[in-house]
């Protein structure tokens, strides 16, 4: 086939294997940046659009939204940012920033945010998902349990993904461009009647469902891929079309969903072997192979989803979690780095720094220390790339795994997650002392336990009725997971991202934390100091006396950073002993992006000291101010969190450091980031976000944000536009530990 | 053996090459008019410290500190010989590279403790006698011994001057202290290092009157000019 003129290897002809393509065909780059362009003119036309268009956006809220259609792969005509200057072509609806509503999700959310914005849907459509059909919505609520319904009232579960999409699944983009529809079409359907050859029971009969909607949705895909002009029945011929055809696949999971989190996967290198490919047949030069990546990324930056102004506190910035995964390693010993690895994240300098695509680095200290230092240089200059181990990912993911959202691996096109949220684990801990009454509420939201009435806490007592709550709460956090994802599957399938992975592929579900630094710090201040707590005439703990100090998470302290280990194994423990929906296998991750803030609004005072509604520290963070050893002590608490086998889908720390503090020149500043990511990422570390910035500059920002527009900081597991974030967001961030403060 | 220490800094970034542990000896027989450390002159609320120790949380961040390694700081790292001898020996033992940050003014042991050390971080207070004894307080002879010694040794050596408006700001300074410090060997780096306010709130604190009282700190532009200066050829 011509176009795979060129191209080594044979297994990946004979079955859809985009990474033994990858394996055969790629090539490493182990050079530093000095090849890299700056953007075209069509490039810079095409961002000053763009630009323009945000701070009407910004202004408005959100620029439009369409009303008369809703979310679906092929239901929307062509959009163009500039159709003269469009190098890639695709937008989500006829127009840059026009927004998609997705009932299937639920009405509520739909009309909320409509409403939020002075829109109002059209009649017709209200009519057919409140008399017609039924949504996600609609079937969770009337399966939910009491108490599913009272944890969740109660903030004891959160962000549950059950009047919204799911996300978190990503398709396997690369394999339109590698092989084109038809034969995608036709792998399909030749599962599809493999399955006739199994016991029809109830998840085959599904599966065959869903597998005739994936092919259904594949021919959408190529329907919406023509509108635009472009045949995709067959594989990419050259770098243009590779990335045409990939964004084809990825445009239409954006059209079809408005899962919070929306990632591409893994494919800088898998594009570079087209653009190697071109320019060694001299059909491509590097300002060519810059502009078809910078426009490739303008695409995947001008993304939306309609939220709920609630929606915007819990996650700010109006993120849409575009991850991409960059480097990593081979078993072998090579790296997967390309050129292209620098490309992307050139793109940071072409275009500005953003927190789309969420760039994440798969890091290994045997990554080319070209690359490392090149990752390190765009850190300190952009705070707009994040960290993770590949390391600890690899074993269990192979070298062809992505990062979803922030920190969730998974095998690109062999697993998919079902995204579960989190749950408050420093509100199940006041649970325990408060007989399973809210502190905020005054409602019994737990049955079945007495209120301590001890004046002194009791750290064997407390540990004792804290493992029997876990074990509750445990088990209505996986009821409610598994209502919600067969209620997704049922109501919001994502056929066509499903169909851009195997038929059967692997499930993960996602379990989450919240609190974690506070309940840590919370039982050891009951372990070796004295609380005692303070109690309203209801006898609920509404304040804590500490008497004594104790030792604190994030000073390498392992008294009490033993405390975090038991815990997070336990809950796991915990919830493994429930079976989940479709099989899936539980994961669980620390990580809270930048709801920690909304979570510590709604948990009363906690006995590590922390007061009623003060904010909980991000992810797994040490709390502000708590982690006073210095900043290796911090990390090698956070470090002692075990990914393997327990928090496997993420442990996220983020990390500030000032630029003085790392070192006296630029150089040496880059090179002392590529130490301290290596030297954290030895320990058996899962997730790094790193800004190297000032906090007089945050709080100039804050005073004057006219002055940095631009502005981006990592947050947990993403990145955002500092003035996008809330006042109380902001002043978070601000109050967070800065190392290397003289 | 048991040392006095001011503090521990386990990601020192600045004071050597790579991530390294900066322990902040006690003690100081110089009064520099610039100093920012004024808690590390005297041996007042020392922390003890016995060298396993230091080894132990070294060992322990090693991974860490595979570029860089450990800088013994202070005060004058010079100051407590043995103890820093005995450090510097049992480090070089676990393969940890080794750096003293110093003033080059001690009490002896110099050839022994520089056979364990791989960088020595040097600073230089001023150039006269007569400069020198101003800013520090302090014969320059002690410094001379020590630098005579040092080149002896062959180490690899860093200099650091800290340059104060009003003192040495001036191209001319910069002019004498390259001809000056053609006499130390094995100089692969010089670093300016800005004057800074830093320290007023400790002298404060310590009820010690702030000796640069109404010097501004040192402008990072002007800074540059003079790196410039002092670097070309």
């Amino acid at each position: 086939m011509e176009a795979w003129n060129d191209f080594k290897g044979e297994t990946w002809k004979k079955e859809i294997n985009v990474f033994d393509f990858i394996k055969e065909n790629y090539t490493e780059y182990t050079g530093d940046d000095s090849f890299l362009v700056g953007p075209t003119e069509k490039t810079l036309r095409v961002l000053k659009i763009c630009e323009d268009k945000a701070k009407i956006e910004l202004e408005k809220g959100i620029y439009d939204v369409e009303t008369n259609i809703v979310s679906g792969i092929n239901n929307f005509k062509p959009g163009y940012i500039s159709e003269d200057d469009d190098v890639i072509v695709g937008l989500q609806t006829d127009e840059l920033f026009k927004r998609i509503v997705n009932p299937y999700g639920g009405m509520r959310m739909v009309e909320q945010a409509l409403a939020a914005y002075g829109y109002e849907l059209n009649p017709d459509v209200k009519k057919h998902f409140t008399t017609y059909r039924r949504t996600h919505n609609d079937g969770v609520f009337s399966a939910y349990t009491t108490d599913i319904r009272k944890a969740r009232h109660a903030g004891l579960l959160t962000g549950l993904p059950d009047a919204y999409g799911r996300g978190r699944i990503i398709g396997d983009y690369r394999r339109i461009a590698l092989y084109g529809i038809d034969y995608l079409i036709e792998k399909k359907k030749e599962d599809l009647l493999l399955l006739e050859q199994r016991t029809l029971d109830e998840y085959t009969i599904r599966l065959r469902e869903e597998v005739s909607m994936q092919i259904d949705a594949l021919g959408e895909i190529k329907k919406m891929a023509a509108s635009y002009g472009f045949d995709i029945s067959n594989p990419a011929t050259n770098a243009k079309e590779a990335i045409q055809w990939l964004y084809f696949g990825y445009l239409a999971a954006i059209k079809e969903n408005n899962g919070a989190a929306m990632s591409l996967g893994r494919t800088s290198t898998f594009i570079d072997i087209y653009i190697e490919r071109d320019l060694k047949n001299g059909v491509l030069t590097e300002t060519d192979a810059q502009e078809l990546i910078d426009q490739f990324i303008i695409k995947l930056r001008v993304a939306r989803h309609l939220r709920t102004p609630d929606y915007n506190e819990l996650f700010a910035g109006d993120p849409t979690w575009v991850t991409e995964s960059i480097g990593g390693m081979l078993e072998d010993g090579h790296s997967l780095v390309t050129k292209s690895s620098f490309r992307y994240l050139h793109t940071l300098i072409n275009l500005d720094s953003s927190p789309e695509p969420n760039l994440t680095i798969l890091w290994s200290d045997r990554l080319p220390h070209n690359f490392k230092k090149y990752c390190a240089k765009i850190s300190a200059k952009t705070d707009s790339i994040q960290y993770e181990n590949d390391e600890v990912m690899r074993p269990l993911h192979g070298s062809d795994y992505a990062i979803a959202c922030c920190v969730s691996a998974m095998t690109v096109g062999k697993q998919m997650q079902f995204f579960g949220a989190r749950c408050n684990l420093a509100k199940a801990l006041l649970y325990s002392i408060n007989g399973g009454v809210d502190e905020m509420k005054g409602e019994l939201i737990v049955d079945g336990f007495d209120k301590m009435t001890d004046e002194v806490l009791d750290y064997d007592k407390v540990m004792s009725v804290y493992d029997r709550m876990l074990e509750v709460v445990a088990k209505t956090y996986v009821d409610a997971m598994n209502i919600i994802h067969f209620m997704h599957d049922k109501y919001a399938y994502e056929a066509g991202q499903m169909a851009l992975h195997d038929t059967d592929p692997e499930k993960l579900m996602a379990f989450g934390v919240a609190g974690l630094s506070v309940v840590i710090d919370s039982l050891s201040a009951i372990k070796y100091a004295k609380v005692k707590p303070i109690r309203n005439e209801e006898g609920i703990a509404i304040d804590f006396e500490i008497e004594g100090d104790f030792p604190k998470y994030g000073n390498d302290d392992n008294r009490v950073d033993e405390i975090g280990v038991d815990l997070v194994k336990r809950f796991y423990d915990k919830l493994c002993k429930y079976p989940l929906y479709k099989g899936a296998k539980h994961t669980l991750s620390v990580l809270t992006i930048t709801s920690n803030v909304v979570y510590g609004k709604k948990t009363g005072a906690t006995p590590d000291g922390r007061g009623a509604g003060v904010p909980f520290a991000p992810g797994a963070n040490p709390m502000h101010g708590r982690d006073a050893s210095g900043a290796i002590a911090s990390l090698n608490s956070v470090a002692k969190i075990p990914y393997a086998h327990v928090c496997e889908d993420g442990i996220s720390n983020t990390f500030s450091i000032v630029p003085n503090a790392l070192g006296n020149d630029d150089e040496t500043r880059y090179e002392n980031l590529v130490n301290l990511m290596d030297g954290y990422f030895k320990r058996g570390a899962q997730h790094l976000n790193v800004n190297v910035l000032n906090r007089d500059t945050l709080i100039d920002a804050m005073d004057h944000p006219d002055k940095y527009p631009t502005l981006t900081i990592r947050v947990s597991g993403y990145a955002v536009r500092f003035n996008r974030l809330s006042k109380e967001q902001q002043l978070e961030v601000i109050n967070r530990t800065f190392h290397g403060n003289i | 053996m048991t040392g006095y220490i001011n503090s521990i800094e386990t990601m020192g970034l600045v004071d050597g090459p790579g991530i390294r542990m900066v322990v902040f000896m006690k003690g100081c027989p110089l009064r520099c008019l610039f100093c920012h450390n004024p808690e590390t002159w005297t041996m007042a609320e020392a922390k003890e410290i016995t060298s396993d120790e230091i080894v132990k949380d070294l060992a322990n961040n090693a991974t860490y500190y595979d570029n860089g390694g450990v800088t013994f700081s202070g005060g004058e790292p010079l100051m407590q010989p043995e103890f820093l001898l005995e450090c510097l020996k049992k480090i070089k033992e676990i393969g940890i590279h080794t750096a003293i940050d110093t003033s080059g003014v001690g009490v002896g042991l110099y050839k022994e403790i520089l056979e364990y050390t791989d960088l020595v971080i040097l600073d230089i207070k001023a150039i006269t006698e007569a400069d020198y004894e101003k800013m520090t307080g302090h014969k320059i002879d002690t410094f001379n011994e020590f630098v005579k010694v040092l080149n002896e040794s062959g180490k690899k050596v860093w200099l650091r001057q800290v340059v104060v408006p009003t003192i040495n700001d001036n191209p001319e300074y910069m002019h004498d202290l390259k001809e000056y410090i053609k006499q130390i060997k094995n100089v692969e780096k010089v670093e300016l290092l800005p004057y800074h306010l830093y320290g007023v709130d400790k002298y404060k604190e310590l009820n010690i009157p702030y000796p640069l009282e109404g010097i501004p700190p040192m402008n990072e532009t002007k800074l540059d000019e003079l790196e410039r200066i002092l670097k070309e050829e």
